[in-house]
């Protein structure tokens, strides 16, 4: 069983057993504007929950993406390195940033379902 | 997102109208102004490219100088050569410091009874002040804060323009006349911020609205905000004030030199003319640069220049994403023996080196219509 939630930081985790993939959510691609680069961290990279896993950028500026909970990242979704613009397309789909096994799944047991994030997208005007 | 109120950011007169068509509102040098609309600013970027944009630059100060001394007065404050400026034109220009260092950036047209002045916003009091202060003899000063400023930009501009003032089509490039636009007694430049041939209406704050509303009614054209005229000035190469150039950048290291006419490269008397001077016959020892990152990753502003021997040897000071030269891009400062194109550096990005090489400006060839 698989399912979609949400950070504080606007990002989607799709949790199934101990893996996840990670990406922003369709209000992050919004604020951002057009995306033209996206670095993604190695496969393989240790990430540390709340640290910096990847950097999208838009036109304006760079924006860092926050590890959502410590892993191993397994694969990542190098269409973006050719291909940014799938990020404002298609957020959380096809513009999926990486995929990680997760060492402690409940870390992400306060993350937001998607009725939570969009009031707390809305409550942040 | 926070409104504009009486204590923060001051609105310009199309405020309502940025609203109204969805502008994304962000405080910019005092002013609460569109960093974008919903277009998004890669559109509003080609908008500019490929068909006309209109740009809110009423922020900019609009200043005139009459006076039977005002050419003198003005010119022992800038560089220029403002006394073989002809009447109708317009020249760059920059007030220095007696370091030689830059003050601020400004556009300067002669009127025939008065040079007309704009100036950057965020420089608008200072300005003012070293105007108020520096101005020697019979000359005045007026802030013309009653009139507001529209930019419409693009190769469809004039076509454009024509339509609604069809005296535009015989201005060229920098030429700077008064125009009749709908009934409003505008001063009209054929100048810009994008690279792009477009114009610059200083119009009465009254009639601006109404200006800007029939422009966008006219269908080549979409409303274009901070965000894409600073992508576009930067594939363009001009200089944003406060960034690429400052009170310690002098026109030499900025490469700006063609904005110093002979005569006052020869007699001087402008403030930091012997620093100038002897940089113009000697060298600068950095020149400001193109920078051509070689990957996709943009570089940014502030970022460390460094040599193959890892030394620093600069200093990035504009960088993001041209939309039209489908790359990033960066201008910076480097030391004078590196300026040549080509030279392979590497910038520092999130600490890592970056190859970038030198790049000739403009990034994306300039589009001005010279008459």
């Amino acid at each position: 069983m698989s399912e979609k939630r949400y950070t504080e930081d606007h990002e989607w985790v799709m949790v199934s057993g101990d893996e996840a993939v990670v990406g922003i959510s369709d209000h992050a691609q919004e604020q951002l504007g057009d995306i033209v680069f996206v670095e993604l961290p190695a496969v393989g990279k240790v990430l540390e929950k709340g640290k910096e896993a990847a950097v999208v950028e838009s036109v304006k500026a760079a924006s860092e993406i926050y590890a959502p909970a410590d892993g191993e990242v397994l694969a990542v979704n190098e269409a973006l390195t050719e291909a940014p613009a799938k990020v404002n397309s298609d957020p959380e789909g096809d513009g999926w940033f990486f995929k990680m096994k997760l060492s402690d799944p409940s870390q992400l047991a306060g993350l937001m379902d998607a009725a939570a994030y969009k009031a707390f997208v809305d409550g942040q005007g | 997102m926070e409104q504009a109120s009486a204590t923060g950011p001051k609105q310009t007169v199309l405020y309502a109208l940025h609203q109204e068509l969805g502008g994304k509102i962000v405080p910019f040098a005092g002013y609460a102004l569109p960093v974008q609309y919903s277009a998004g600013i890669m559109a509003e970027h080609k908008q500019a490219r490929e068909a006309a944009a209109l740009f809110d630059v009423s922020h900019m100060g609009q200043l005139r100088l009459e006076g039977a001394d005002r050419i003198a007065a003005l010119e022992a404050l800038v560089p220029a050569d403002l006394a073989s400026l002809a009447v109708g034109r317009q020249r760059y220009s920059f007030f220095t410091n007696d370091a030689g260092g830059i003050l601020d950036d400004l556009m300067i047209s002669n009127q025939g009874d008065g040079l007309f002045l704009v100036v950057n916003a965020a420089c608008k009091q200072a300005d003012i002040a070293h105007l108020k202060a520096g101005l020697k003899g019979e000359v005045t000063l007026t802030e013309l804060s009653d009139r507001a400023l529209i930019a419409l930009q693009g190769p469809m501009a004039a076509d454009v323009l024509a339509r609604l003032a069809p005296a535009v089509r015989t201005l060229a490039f920098m030429d700077c006349k008064p125009v009749d636009i709908d009934g409003a007694a505008c001063l009209v430049s054929r100048s810009g911020y994008t690279g792009e041939d477009g114009f610059e209406i200083s119009v009465p704050a009254e009639q601006a609205e109404a200006l800007a509303r029939r422009l966008l009614a006219q269908e080549e054209v979409a409303p274009a905000g901070l965000g894409a005229r600073d992508s576009l000035r930067l594939e363009a190469g001009l200089c944003l004030y406060g960034h690429d150039i400052d009170e310690t950048t002098t026109p030499v290291e900025a490469d700006l030199t063609w904005a110093i006419q002979k005569r006052r490269r020869l007699e001087g008397g402008f403030p930091g003319a012997a620093v100038v001077q002897r940089q113009l016959a000697e060298g600068a020892p950095r020149r400001r640069v193109g920078l051509q990152p070689q990957g996709r990753a943009p570089v940014r502003e502030g970022a460390e220049l460094q040599n193959d021997k890892g030394e620093v040897v600069g200093k990035v000071t504009s960088g993001g994403f041209g939309p039209t030269a489908g790359a990033p891009i960066a201008m910076g400062y480097v030391t004078a023996g590196l300026a040549a194109e080509g030279t392979p550096l590497n910038a520092m990005v999130r600490g890592k080196p970056l190859p970038c090489r030198v790049a000739a400006l403009p990034f994306v060839p300039h589009n001005y219509f010279r008459g």
